[in-house]
């Protein structure tokens, strides 16, 4: 029992989103020192042919609806493979939140993150995009697979209040970072934060997600990351337990030398214009199925960064205002 | 007495165990219910309410209140359905109601919080000091005080004075709480639990009129025999008494003080009188259902006579007991001489108020859910009281501070207020604190409902000893808030 719900937690915290931003990301591995504009370019080219896909599969074929019903079920079923995912929400929206709110005032007493753009980049289902869209934000979940988006558009279609705040797109992160070139606006900078949640673990190009991140990011605006660190423990629990002794997730699914410690991360988004705010560790009890703030970072953890910048000035704005600064 | 204060714990989990067993098998028959329900219609064109109550008595309407207030759910959109008409009141009436409730100061607190407490002490509450409870086959006796007698243990407040005070505060909510008096719900259609593509994924209510309503959450306050509770197909477990409540207005030969709340167990079950102001005082007799017919066909002055008598006489004594009882009693205060309280004696009866005279049957229920997808149960939907034990809306206040609690918090994280999470959260809370209320209650009625020697004995001696023992006392089987109790005659739950 114990175990098997290790395994589902590992499972559903790295199987998941496996299939989401990764794929893309990887085919697009980036030669290092490349400008970031021409980096785009050439993904927005390459990905092009994705978009026009996705666009024709508007009119969606029965067998295809019956599929993404189940699959439906899955992601929003709150015991199922999802679990774990779904009771993350207790410490990662608070995570978001808390963070956000230290830095922009909350007008609205019943909505605290109104008016703030958020996005949500390898959303999934919109787990976490739901719960954002719910504290006022306006959040765009981005996800390269299609049946996960269509997903999160079918759940959040039904709620009146998050038909207008929340919005979904198939893309990659590069594919929307590189669409403001053009035309020159709306792809840079408009986000208040980036959420990137049980994401970065299974990126190829590191590099180029931060890169993308602080593009598309308000200077001062919140990166907001959750993985798995590169530790013998998560890789214990990971690999040998959930791949090798029980099976449940298939042998392959995980590759440990994507996961990443938090120094090393830190490194990276320092080194990409981020200072790095705070760093916690967080544990997840499979007996009881929740998950906490812990002091140790050997298995999960979250980080919050800010891409510095003169917007700043907004950022020192009140923040004696806020009495939920905790995890930070 | 203090040894069974213990009881309640290991009671508490042979209930749940006998709960859960009883439940299992009808999840299925819900299930399918479920699933053959829900396929929508006009999806996404009405408009889909956060929160419905169903029931807008005091425990209802004061959970559109709290919900209304709380700052967190500032932004939802919160419908209260109430069959009756809008209750209104222009003055306070002159003569009391007979349907009162003992407010709990935990339960004035909540009330206070959401303003209505204010509009209550301007318009007519009686609070007591102090509560007295004997034994009418043996003197033994047992007092509840707050000790300093400065602060109140508790009030006595009519219904309609509690409802028309929360129905004042909703007024002033009209941006975010909607009322919809005379509305009767003729159906409930409820979600499935992870919903498909093309179903509803909220609850439906469908109104007597033919409008249909949707909401994300669907709290069921509408009493003890709650649709709600029903139509979900929750198993409650019954007790069914053999008694009736004879109710009444009383007026007192002489004015005093009137803060204390009497009762006391006669062997045909409790009678209380509650203080209602200087001069008046409400009745609540507990009794068989043929005597309660008698007592009501009794002319007013036999009446009198008959609520006298039964606080005063002594023709249930017996010389054994009493012997027992008075060596035990001057054993103990060998020991602790100045301890427990002394005996008083309740005011005498003159009169009744006219036509106040009202008997109805007793029962008591626990539903052994209180939350389902999207559907929470609060107040008597989810566990009926006997009358008398006075805690009915004190539990069903209770339950309102604990899921605006947790829906506030909800909110907060952003999360949808339906989910099951924090409505588990809900339950578990609730069911831990009313469980071992009731079956505290079912004990007081097996060690009361009876005149053979021993049980008598045991109680009288219990409750001397708890007498003598303050910190007994408050941790005695009510902990801080006494209750009016009231002996149950327990039958075996009929329905599995």
């Amino acid at each position: 029992m114990y175990s098997n719900k290790v395994t589902r937690l590992v499972l559903g915290l790295n199987g998941l989103r496996a299939t989401s931003v990764g794929t893309v990301v990887q085919r697009a591995a980036a030669p290092r020192g490349l400008s970031w504009t021409s980096v785009c370019r050439e993904r927005t080219q390459r990905l092009r042919v994705r978009g026009t896909r996705s666009a024709s599969q508007s009119t969606v074929d029965s067998s295809e609806v019956r599929r993404f019903r189940l699959l439906a079920s899955k992601w929003w079923d709150e015991d199922g493979e999802f679990a774990a995912l779904h009771a993350m929400n207790d410490l990662r929206v608070p995570f978001v939140r808390d963070n956000l709110l230290t830095v922009h005032r909350a007008r609205h007493p019943g909505k605290p993150l109104a008016g703030l753009r958020v996005l949500d980049v390898g959303c999934g289902g919109g787990l976490l995009s739901e719960p954002l869209g719910r504290l006022g934000a306006n959040v765009l979940g981005i996800d390269p697979v299609e049946e996960s988006i269509r997903i999160a558009q079918l759940h959040s279609s039904h709620d009146p209040d998050l038909r207008d705040r929340v919005s979904y797109r198939a893309c990659t992160l590069e594919e929307l970072s590189g669409e403001g070139e053009g035309e020159g606006e709306p792809g840079a900078a408009q986000f208040d934060a980036v959420v990137a949640s049980e994401v970065v673990e299974h990126l190829a190009d590191l590099e180029t997600f931060a890169l993308c991140c602080s593009h598309d990011l308000k200077p001062g605006g919140s990166l907001f990351i959750t993985t798995i660190n590169k530790t013998k423990l998560s890789y214990a629990l990971a690999i040998v337990v959930a791949e090798q002794l029980l099976r449940i997730v298939p042998r392959g699914t995980h590759d440990w030398e994507k996961f990443i410690s938090p120094e090393e991360l830190e490194r990276l988004l320092e080194s990409n214009g981020f200072t790095v705010q705070s760093v916690q560790g967080m544990m997840y009890s499979p007996l009881s199925g929740a998950w906490s703030w812990t002091d140790s970072t050997a298995i999960n953890y979250a980080l919050h960064a800010v891409k510095e910048g003169h917007g700043l000035e907004d950022s020192s704005s009140y923040p004696e205002e806020h009495t939920k600064t905790t995890h930070s | 007495m203090h040894k069974i204060t213990k009881a309640p714990l290991p009671l508490c989990g042979l209930a749940r165990c006998f709960l859960i067993e009883k439940h299992l098998p009808s999840v299925n028959v819900v299930r399918k219910r479920q699933f053959c329900s829900g396929n929508g219609g006009d999806l996404g064109k009405n408009e889909v309410y956060d929160v419905i109550i169903s029931g807008g008595g005091m425990v209802g309407s004061t959970m559109a209140c709290s919900l209304g207030m709380d700052p967190n759910l500032a932004d939802k959109k919160i419908l209260l359905l109430e069959a009756g008409n809008k209750k209104v009141m222009d003055k306070v009436p002159d003569t009391y109601s007979t349907r009162v409730s003992s407010i709990s100061p935990g339960s004035a607190t909540l009330l206070s919080g959401i303003g209505a407490w204010e509009h209550i002490t301007e318009m007519r509450c009686k609070p007591y000091k102090r509560m007295q409870v004997w034994d009418a086959c043996s003197d033994a006796l047992i007092t509840f005080d707050k000790e300093d007698l400065e602060n109140e243990m508790a009030y006595i407040v009519e219904n309609d004075i509690v409802v028309v005070s929360i129905t004042r505060q909703l007024d002033t909510l009209s941006d975010n709480v909607q009322v919809k008096y005379r509305s009767k719900v003729v159906k409930y259609t409820w979600p499935m639990p992870h919903h498909a593509a093309e179903s509803v994924p909220w609850v439906q209510v469908t109104l007597a009129n033919g409008e249909t309503l949707q909401t994300k959450l669907l709290i069921g306050a509408d009493g003890p025999n709650s649709m709600v509770r029903q139509e979900l197909g929750i198993p409650t477990v019954k007790w069914n008494y053999d008694q009736s409540a004879v109710v009444a207005a009383l007026h007192l030969s002489e004015p005093t003080e009137n803060n204390v709340a009497w009762q006391r167990f006669l062997p045909t079950g409790p009678i209380a009188m509650l203080p209602l102001s200087d001069t008046h005082s409400s009745l609540v007799w507990s009794t068989s259902h043929r005597l309660a017919e008698e007592l009501l066909e009794l002319d007013e002055e036999s009446f009198v006579d008959a609520i006298n008598s039964a606080f005063w006489s002594s023709e249930n004594h017996s010389e054994l007991i009493e012997t027992a009882g008075s060596l035990f009693r001057g054993a103990l205060s060998a020991i602790m001489p100045s301890a427990g309280s002394p005996r008083q004696l309740p005011p005498s009866v003159a009169g009744i108020g006219p036509k106040s005279r009202v008997m109805f049957p007793l029962g008591m229920g626990h539903a052994s859910e209180y939350v389902r997808h999207r559907v929470v149960l609060i107040g008597d939907a989810a566990h009926r009281v006997h009358p008398l034990a006075g805690q009915g809306a004190n539990l069903g206040f209770g339950d309102v501070a604990c899921l605006t609690q947790l829906l506030s918090q909800a909110a907060f994280n952003g999360k949808d207020l339906g989910a099951i999470q924090h409505l588990l959260e809900y339950e578990t809370e609730r069911q831990r604190h009313n469980l071992p209320m009731m079956a505290a209650i079912d004990l007081m009625k097996r060690l009361y409902s009876t005149d053979v020697a021993p049980a008598v004995l045991l109680r009288t001696f219990g409750l001397q000893a708890t007498n003598m023992l303050p910190t007994l006392k408050v941790s005695s089987l009510f902990g801080s808030q006494p209750t009016w109790t009231s002996p149950p005659q327990h039958q075996p739950p009929a329905n599995p």
